[in-house]
């Protein structure tokens, strides 16, 4: 494999590395009501602890993903974000109802009961799906002249991602699937998008040394 | 500073245009809000219409959609239940005769709680409702008080009946009333959440569970009611497209102690427009669905997707 297809095809993962961690993160939160009625009610509160918080994460995800790319950006690093976000989805699986018991049982209040559990449940993987999008952003620009395109051509798959994400939960998924079967989906998926990243960075190529640059 | 106020003078003249059209169009689509429209409460969840028409009130959602009302009062009879489903309600009476203490999930116009109490002055009632807007609304326009008897709590009936289950608190008549028709709450009809009423309930208390009768989610609720409560009575009415559903914890009465039990609940209950001794004979317990139909659980209860 020559160094610029192994360059295309990395772009292509990444893209839609971004398309699937977008398409999750919609999935978790749409879920998110669900994981959390049974303690907090549907109320217009819980869907608002909800927002907020994801809102939060991402933003936060944002910020640090590009800090962590100004500095020795590398395919390694990206990866490790995938596999770190859905080792940290499984206490959503498997410690959602023990946590939200102790936040129940100490406070009342199901408005600061859901925001709290939310937090719990919800800021650390989100918060690394965010650092996702700014660092491929930096993955996939080559030069100045490119970068807003890439930019937008991100922020367009990501957030088709999300709609998709949305609309095949919420019309669909909760319908054929029990929640953690769900939540079990997201995880496997997160794995192979970090896996893929993982094996086309391993791709032998043949001119190892020379200095390819995607120029669109 | 001008320019501002002009704008927003503009903008709010702009805004009753558009909620004028709104009401115009509501009244030629759906012809019920041709009504007089007494009153608009706006609430976080949905606008809530007060209608009157021939000396009927009624407390509509969304009626901009045509929704079907949720609690009538007849003025010139307020006692009197006008829909088959709150009569139909009643008939949890026939199980428990004498409860002393009830919770009731969802409020609407409030003549439920209203009728209880005036039946048993006695029994504490607490009333379960999400939206305040709702138990502004009842207050107002349908007579609606609460006393040292009966209280209301705005919250969702899920996390207060959890609570009162950590609390060992117990009821012997608890009633659910808390689907609206356009959207259902799917976490108040799993089995974690009737496994939570259950321990709520008096070992001879007695569930009344107001629900639908069509649409696929029959079956998966019946089943579910089932998986918690074993038997239970159905109760439906021809003309009616609600079904009231009655549980219990211990066995359940027979026909012949149903009978006895509503000869002296005949005459409290007529001035109400309630014939309480028509149900006996409507409750059966002998399943009319599909038996293979999944229980909803908290990891599966798609309910209004199934109610499509």
């Amino acid at each position: 494999m020559t160094q610029s297809s192994k360059t295309s095809l990395m772009q292509k993962v990444i893209v839609c590395a971004a398309f699937f961690n977008g398409f999750i993160i919609m999935t978790i939160e749409l879920l998110g009501g669900r994981v959390l009625s049974p303690y907090f009610g549907t109320s217009v509160y819980v869907w608002g602890s909800i927002i907020t918080i994801f809102m939060l994460s991402l933003s936060l995800g944002y910020l640090w993903g590009g800090r962590l790319s100004s500095r020795n950006p590398s395919h390694k690093i990206f990866a490790s974000f995938f596999m770190l976000s859905a080792l940290l989805s499984l206490p959503i699986i498997f410690f959602a109802e023990w946590t939200m018991t102790q936040v129940f049982l100490s406070i009342e209040d199901p408005r600061y009961g859901s925001l709290l559990a939310a937090i719990l449940l919800y800021f650390a993987p989100i918060c690394l799906m965010g650092m996702v999008s700014p660092y491929s952003i930096r993955l996939l620009v080559s030069s100045e002249e490119n970068s807003g395109r890439m930019a937008g051509l991100l922020y367009f798959v990501s957030t088709l991602g999300s709609a998709l994400g949305t609309l095949m939960t919420s019309f669909y998924f909760v319908l054929w699937f029990e929640i953690d079967t769900i939540m079990w989906g997201a995880v496997a998926v997160l794995l192979m998008c970090a896996a893929a990243i993982t094996i086309v960075h391993k791709l032998p190529s043949q001119e190892a040394a020379g200095v390819q640059r995607y120029e669109s | 500073m001008k320019a501002n106020n002009t704008l927003y003078r503009a903008f709010g003249q702009w805004r009753q245009c558009v909620l004028f059209a709104l009401v115009s169009l509501a009244s030629l689509v759906t012809g019920v809000v041709s009504a007089e429209t007494l009153h608009e409460e706006r609430s976080v969840y949905r606008n809530i219409f007060v209608t009157e028409v021939d000396g009927r009130r009624c407390l509509l959602f969304n009626a901009v959609r045509g929704e079907r009302n949720q609690t009538c009062m007849n003025m010139r009879n307020p006692k009197e239940f006008v829909f088959h489903y709150a009569k139909m309600t009643m008939a949890g009476l026939l199980v428990n005769p004498n409860p002393k203490s009830i919770l009731i999930a969802g409020l609407g116009g409030g003549t439920l709680p209203a009728a209880l109490h005036e039946l048993y002055p006695d029994a504490t009632i607490e009333v379960l409702e999400i939206d305040q807007a709702v138990v502004n609304v009842a207050k107002e326009f349908f007579a609606y008080t609460e006393n040292e008897k009966v209280q209301t709590h705005v919250v969702d009936a899920r996390v207060f009946i959890k609570r009162a289950g950590l609390q060992g608190r117990k009821f012997d008549f608890v009633v659910l009333d808390a689907f609206t028709g356009e959207y259902i709450p799917e976490h108040m009809l799993t089995q974690e959440f009737l496994e939570e009423v259950k321990q709520v309930l008096t070992p001879d208390g007695v569930l009344v569970s107001n629900t639908f009768s069509t649409s696929n989610l029959y079956a998966h609720e019946s089943e579910t009611y089932r998986a918690v409560f074993g038997d239970f009575f159905n109760l439906k009415m021809s003309g009616s497209g609600n079904r009231v559903i009655i549980a219990q914890q211990q066995p359940l009465p027979n026909q012949g102690q149903l009978k006895v039990n509503a000869q002296p609940l005949y005459e409290p209950l007529k001035s109400y427009g309630v014939d309480i001794l028509e149900f006996p004979a409507r409750m059966g317990t002998r399943p009319d669905w599909d038996q293979t139909r999944r229980v909803l659980t908290d990891q599966f209860s798609p309910a209004n997707l199934l109610g499509r």
